[in-house]
C-alpha cells in the first residue's frame, strides 16, 4: 500500500472514530458503551482547544514567531459571540465576526513583531494578553466583568444544538473545515514562505519573500483561529467570565504546541489531548495530579524537544531503517 | 554596451569606521565582474548596501537607470536581482526541490493566486530543470540539510538563478568548495552567463577561480576601489600586491 493510501485510510478511520466516538455501539454487537455527557463535553473541549492551538502552531511552529496572547484571542472570540448572540444575531454571523475581529487585532499585534524578536516579542504579546484580560474584567458595562455572561447554544436549521452530542458534532464539522483550511494554507506557497520565515528570514527576503507581509499574515491567521475557537468555546461552556482568557491559558496553549510538536500538523491535536484529557485520566492521583503532570512535561521536554509527534516520527523512522536492515541481512543470507 | 548596474559614491559608516567610502563603478550587461580585496576591505558591506540589506550612509545605486537605493531586498529580488551570501544560506528542513520552488514562487502570480493555486506554484518542472542543470537530480527529494557542503553551495547558487534574474551578486560562491565541485560551479556559472546573458558580480578570495571566471576585476581596500581592469593586469598591479601583502 502506498503512503497516500495509508494516509487516507488513517484519516477515514480517525473521522469515523470521531463521529461515532460518543455513541453507544453495544446495540450493534460492538462492546463499546460510548461517552456520557461529561465525556462528550471533554471531547468537544479538546476540539475547541486544538483549534486555538492550531493558530499558535502557525505563529510559533511554522512562522517561527512568539505568542503568549492566544487566550486573549479566545476571549475576543468568546465575548464577540456572546455579545452578538445577546443582540440577536445568528451564530453564523457571530462566528464570522469573531474570526474577522481577531484577524484585524492580530494584524495590529503583528506590527511589534516586525521590530522585535524572540523573548522581546513574547513580552509584547504577554502585555497585550494582560491588556485584553483587564478590559474583559473591568469593562463591566460591556462584558459583565467577573459576573460573566450567559451564552446560549445556537440552533442549526431549526434543530437546537443544546444536547451535548449535537453540539459536539457541530463543533467537529467546523473543526474539520478549519483543519482543511489550515492544511490548504500550509501546502500552498504561503506555507512554504512561513517555513522560510522561521528557518532563515534574511535569505527568504533575498528570494523575494516579503517577510513583513508574511509575519503579519501568520499573526492575523493564527489569531483568527483563536477567535474561531473562542466563538465555539462560549456556547460550549454556556457561561463565560474572564478567568479562561488570562495569561495562564495562553502559556498552556503554547505548552500544548511544544508538547505536541511545534511545526507539525498533528502537534496541536496531540498537545491539546495531553492538556485536556491527561488531567482527566490523572484524576485518580487527586491532589498529586499537577505534580505528575509537571514531571511528565519536564521529562518530555528533556528527552524529546520535538514533541510527541516528533518522537513518533523518530520511532517510525528507526523502525523503517531496522526493517530495511533486516531485509538486507535476509537477502545476503539468501544469496549465500 | 548597456549599463545594468550603476553605483555612485556609495558609502557606509559604522560609527567612526568607514566600511565603504565613496565607491563608484558600472557593470555592463552580460559581464562577469569580480570584486576582490583583503578581509575587511568592505566587499560584503558594499553588496549589502547595493541589495538593501544595509542602508548606505550616502550615495546612489541604479539598475537599468532606475534608482533602487533604500528598496527592500524582497522588492529588489522581484525586480530581477538575485544574490547569494558569504555564509551558506539554504532552508535545511525543506527538500532540494522545495528550496528551488521557494526561490521562484514569489515571482509567480499574486498573493491570492499563490494561496488558492497549485501548491508548487507551477514551478516543479522549472525546479527539476534547475536541479538537472546543477547535476543534483539524485538529491531532489532529500532534505537540503542532509547534503554535503559542496552540494549545498551548488543549491545555494541554483536558488539565486531560479527566478531567472538579470543581475546576480554572488558573495564567495567558491568558499569551502572542493576542487571537483569548484570546476563544476565555474562551468555552470559560465553556462548560465552564456545562455541567459545575465550579469554577475562575484566576490571571491579564490584568485584562480576569480581570474578564470571574470572578465573584469575591481579591487577594494579600506572601503575604496584601488584598481580596476582585466584579470591579467590586476594580477600584476603593484597596488593590489601591496594591499594583499601589506608591503
Amino acid at each position: 500500500m502506498t503512503r497516500t493510501a495509508w494516509t487516507w485510510l488513517i484519516l477515514t478511520l480517525a473521522a469515523v472514530a470521531l463521529v461515532l466516538g460518543p455513541l453507544d455501539l453495544t446495540e450493534f454487537g460492538i462492546p463499546y458503551a460510548g461517552l456520557k455527557r461529561y465525556g462528550i463535553y471533554i471531547l468537544t473541549l479538546w476540539l475547541v482547544t486544538a483549534v486555538a492551538a492550531m493558530g499558535v502552531n502557525l505563529i510559533v511552529g511554522y512562522a517561527g514567531q512568539e505568542t503568549l496572547a492566544q487566550a486573549a484571542f479566545l476571549g475576543i472570540g468568546a465575548y464577540a459571540t456572546a455579545l452578538m448572540a445577546k443582540a440577536g444575531y445568528p451564530f453564523g454571523a457571530a462566528f464570522a465576526a469573531s474570526g474577522v475581529v481577531s484577524f484585524v487585532v492580530g494584524i495590529l499585534l503583528a506590527f511589534p513583531a516586525l521590530r522585535v524578536q524572540k523573548h522581546y516579542l513574547a513580552f509584547v504579546t504577554l502585555a497585550f494578553a494582560i491588556f485584553v484580560w483587564l478590559v474583559i474584567r473591568n469593562e463591566e458595562w460591556l462584558t459583565g466583568g467577573v459576573s460573566g455572561m450567559d451564552v446560549r447554544r445556537p440552533a442549526l436549521l431549526g434543530l437546537s444544538l443544546r444536547p451535548a452530542l449535537y453540539f459536539y458534532w457541530f463543533t467537529l464539522a467546523i473543526t474539520a473545515v478549519l483543519v482543511f483550511a489550515m492544511w490548504w494554507l500550509l501546502r500552498s506557497p504561503w506555507g512554504r514562505a512561513f517555513t522560510a520565515l522561521r528557518e532563515n528570514p534574511i535569505r527568504a527576503e533575498s528570494l523575494g519573500v516579503d517577510v513583513r507581509m508574511y509575519t503579519v499574515l501568520a499573526f492575523a491567521i493564527g489569531s483568527a483561529y483563536g477567535g474561531f475557537a473562542g466563538s465555539l468555546y462560549a456556547p460550549l461552556v454556556e457561561f463565560i467570565d474572564p478567568a479562561p482568557f488570562s495569561l495562564a491559558p495562553s502559556l498552556l496553549l503554547l505548552l500544548m504546541v511544544v508538547i505536541g510538536g511545534a511545526g507539525s500538523f498533528l502537534g496541536p491535536f496531540v498537545g491539546a489531548a495531553v492538556a485536556v484529557l491527561l488531567p482527566e485520566w490523572l484524576r485518580f492521583a487527586e491532589s498529586y495530579y499537577l505534580i505528575i503532570y509537571a514531571v511528565l512535561v519536564i521529562v518530555m521536554m528533556a528527552f524529546c524537544p520535538t514533541g510527541i509527534v516528533g518522537l513518533a516520527e523518530r520511532l517510525l523512522r528507526s523502525r523503517r531503517r531496522n526493517g530495511v536492515q533486516d531485509g538486507t541481512v535476509a537477502l545476503t543470507r539468501a544469496k549465500q | 554596451m548597456t549599463v545594468v548596474l550603476e553605483v555612485r559614491d556609495l558609502a557606509k559608516s559604522f560609527g567612526g569606521v568607514h566600511a565603504v567610502n565613496g565607491v563608484s563603478f558600472d557593470v555592463h550587461q552580460g559581464e562577469i565582474l569580480g570584486l576582490i580585496g583583503p578581509n575587511g576591505s568592505g566587499k560584503s558591506t558594499l553588496f549589502n548596501c547595493i541589495l538593501g540589506q544595509l542602508e548606505p550612509t550616502r550615495g546612489e545605486v541604479r539598475v537599468d537607470g532606475k534608482t533602487i537605493t533604500g528598496k527592500r531586498p524582497s522588492a529588489l529580488n522581484r525586480l530581477g536581482i538575485g544574490r547569494t551570501f558569504q555564509l551558506l544560506q539554504i532552508f535545511p528542513q525543506l527538500s532540494v526541490r522545495e528550496n528551488l520552488i521557494l526561490a521562484g514562487q514569489e515571482h509567480k502570480g499574486s498573493m491570492l493566486s499563490r494561496l488558492f493555486g497549485a501548491g508548487d506554484a507551477g514551478l516543479s518542472a522549472d525546479a527539476d530543470r534547475m536541479i538537472a542543470f546543477f547535476r543534483l537530480q539524485h538529491l531532489a527529494d532529500e532534505a537540503a540539510g542532509a547534503l554535503s557542503y559542496g552540494q549545498q553551495k551548488l543549491l545555494d547558487a541554483a536558488m539565486a538563478f531560479m527566478a531567472g534574474p538579470r543581475l546576480v551578486l554572488l558573495d564567495e560562491p567558491a568558499g569551502g568548495v572542493n576542487l571537483t565541485m569548484l570546476a563544476s560551479l565555474k562551468e555552470r556559472l559560465q553556462a548560465i552567463n552564456q545562455d541567459t546573458k545575465a550579469t554577475f558580480v562575484v566576490i571571491e578570495h579564490n584568485m584562480e577561480f576569480v581570474m578564470a571566471l571574470c572578465t573584469r576585476i575591481l579591487v577594494l581596500a579600506e572601503g575604496r576601489i584601488i584598481a580596476e581592469g582585466p584579470p591579467a593586469a590586476i594580477h600584476r598591479d603593484p597596488k593590489v600586491i601591496e594591499a594583499y601583502l601589506g608591503h
